[in-house]
């Protein structure tokens, strides 16, 4: 590997020094009671729409996404791009469904998917998958996260064997796992304002600088093989590339906001003007992304990935060192030191939101369902703090001792899994039509078949679907939550005719809207 | 307005700017080609650009138009 850099390392350390500052003086930042779980674990709710931007951001549009996408462009052109439509549709499910999620959270002090769905359906086990999935799906997350943060750490030349090498990640990880246990969600909050100005900051230099001394855009696409550069058109008999790519974009959108991160971060908003307000500003950040894809095409117009400096890196790293390469190649060592600073905090900020949405989940809904009913306050905040260090502690094991495509697989995979808590959960924000028990056993047909018709991909997300001679590939996520779905549509009026007797709704209609 | 009123949190026609966007997002047949260019970037590129760029302007204004 190259030697190491030590001006970008100067930078990278200086950088990361501030933030950490920043994350435990965060403790003091609109301050509130840390002893209560709804000021650990949701800042108060006191976030206004510009935090929430922030907060929201920082959360969607992590370190892995930084590293991935444009890798995904390098190693695979065109079907990269999917996450531009994907993030153009999940801003109206935030504007529609998730504004009515935080008027009824609101109202009835819920913090968690889990909390909503045990008010909503009264029945703590479809409450129990909805958290366990919830949990589950978060895992492989943090440890990709974690993945960034060795990707630049490597880039900055840092190598060697066993512990030493090791040693950066686990100092960003005490840190980490420090200032989340001790200011809770205000530190990720009020560090993704650095962060995103470090990123937007790098973004636009890179953006105008690389595609100058490359020779223009019509240059850099030139250079791309033409298959690489448009989807396949589809042949006979199939929908190919086009319906794998519609389908991956669509997925991806309804899974988004699932995820306990994104939740945590919606709940957080001070109002439900802050949430439709935001629905309208955060595709600023899907206009990044869409610009950071591209980043895979200038890897190749640059041919870094066939520099003889770069080659340890993209043996160890795969396509995920290519944008650290371009980095390493096209800019002065104080902006790369910059640059990977942002992609390290940027890494920072969703792993500790991910903690703390986990963290949420286990004492709200499984420690309190079933372990101990009457918490007070502050053993229930005390809990989450330490639910939050070994949420961590398992996601670094993970990282250190198993390989980095298994936790890609796993967020594979985690994708399928969270997308089946949508009925009880984006459905459930409009209806209480669906019997609890049909949504239950709904939740877990789409979670086994997704699972193994994953397995039967070799673990690829499109699954060629046939029907009647014709083939429809598509996200296995999409399939199985129309499966998921129609199990439970199926099985509701079973269920009510065998039981009279339907749980009560702690919410009414008027709780959803202002 | 005193319809407009009672619709407070139920459907307003001003969501059918939401169904536009979703559809041309995914609609890929729409996008995938290389002609016209813009400064040397393929359509299939900057077109997806663009579209977000209408979409967060669709929704800013279905926020206005529904503001209660």
């Amino acid at each position: 590997m190259q030697d190491v850099n030590w001006i970008a390392l100067s930078i990278f350390v200086v950088l990361f020094g501030c933030i950490s500052w920043l994350g435990f003086a965060a403790a003091r930042w609109r301050k509130g009671d840390l002893d209560q779980l709804h000021e650990w674990g949701l800042g108060g709710r006191r976030f206004g729409t510009l935090i929430t931007w922030f907060l929201v951001g920082g959360d969607v549009y992590t370190a892995y996404t930084f590293i991935a996408v444009p890798a995904l462009a390098f190693g695979a052109g065109a079907v990269a791009f999917f996450a531009v439509p994907y993030t153009i549709i999940i801003y109206p499910l935030l504007f529609l469904v998730f504004r009515r999620l935080w008027h009824v959270c609101h109202k009835h002090g819920y913090i968690t998917a889990g909390d909503f769905v045990r008010g909503r359906f009264g029945n703590r086990w479809l409450a129990l998958a909805v958290t366990v999935t919830g949990i589950v799906a978060t895992m492989p997350y943090i440890a990709l996260q974690l993945v960034g943060i060795q990707v630049v750490i490597g880039a900055l030349g840092i190598s060697g064997t066993g512990l030493s090498a090791d040693l950066p990640l686990l100092v960003a990880f005490v840190v980490l796992a420090a200032f989340t246990y001790s200011s809770g969600l205000r530190a990720p909050a009020s560090i993704a304002i650095v962060k995103d100005l470090l990123i937007y900051a790098t973004a636009l230099a890179a953006i105008i600088v690389i595609p100058i001394e490359l020779g223009g855009f019509g240059k850099i696409f030139a250079a791309v093989p033409p298959s690489k550069l448009l989807l396949a058109v589809p042949g006979p008999n199939t929908t190919g590339a086009y319906s794998g790519y519609a389908t991956l974009a669509l997925g991806s959108a309804m899974a988004l906001f699932l995820y306990p991160h994104s939740l945590t971060g919606i709940l957080s908003a001070s109002s439900g003007h802050a949430i439709r307000r935001n629905a309208a500003m955060l595709p600023g950040y899907t206009l990044m992304l869409g610009l950071l894809a591209l980043f895979g095409f200038f890897v190749i117009a640059a041919g870094v990935d066939k520099l003889p400096e770069y080659a340890a890196g993209f043996k160890q790293f795969g396509s995920n060192f290519a944008v650290p390469a371009l980095l390493l190649h096209s800019f002065p060592s104080w902006f790369v030191g910059i640059a990977f600073a942002a992609i390290g905090i940027g890494a920072l900020v969703p792993a500790a939101i991910m903690s703390i949405a986990a963290a949420n989940l286990y004492t709200r809904n499984i420690h309190r369902e079933f372990i101990n009913a009457n918490p007070t306050g502050k053993q229930e905040a005390q809990i989450a703090k330490r639910v939050s260090l070994i949420v961590k502690v398992g996601a670094l094991v993970f990282i250190l001792f198993v390989p980095t495509k298994y936790a890609i697989q796993l967020q594979l995979l985690g994708g399928i899994w969270i997308i089946q808590t949508l009925p009880p959960v984006m459905l459930g924000a409009y209806t209480r039509w669906f019997n609890s028990w049909a949504l239950l056993a709904g939740w877990a047909a789409g979670t086994f078949a997704g699972t193994a018709m994953a397995i039967a991909t070799k673990l690829t997300t499109t699954f060629p679907l046939v029907v009647g001679g014709h083939t429809f590939p598509g996200y296995t996520a999409v399939y199985t939550v129309v499966l998921n779905l129609a199990v439970a549509a199926v099985l509701t009026p079973v269920f009510n005719a065998m039981s009279s007797r339907a749980p009560a709704d702690e919410t009414v209609a008027a709780d959803y809207h202002a | 307005m005193i319809g407009a009123q009672k619709k407070r949190g139920g459907w307003s026609w001003w969501y059918l700017l939401f169904v536009i966007q979703f559809a041309v997002a995914l609609w890929p047949p729409l996008y995938n080609r290389v002609e016209p260019t813009l400064i040397g970037i393929p359509f299939f590129y900057w077109f997806q650009l663009l579209w977000v760029i209408v979409s967060a302007v669709f929704t800013a204004i279905v926020y206005f138009a529904t503001a209660d």
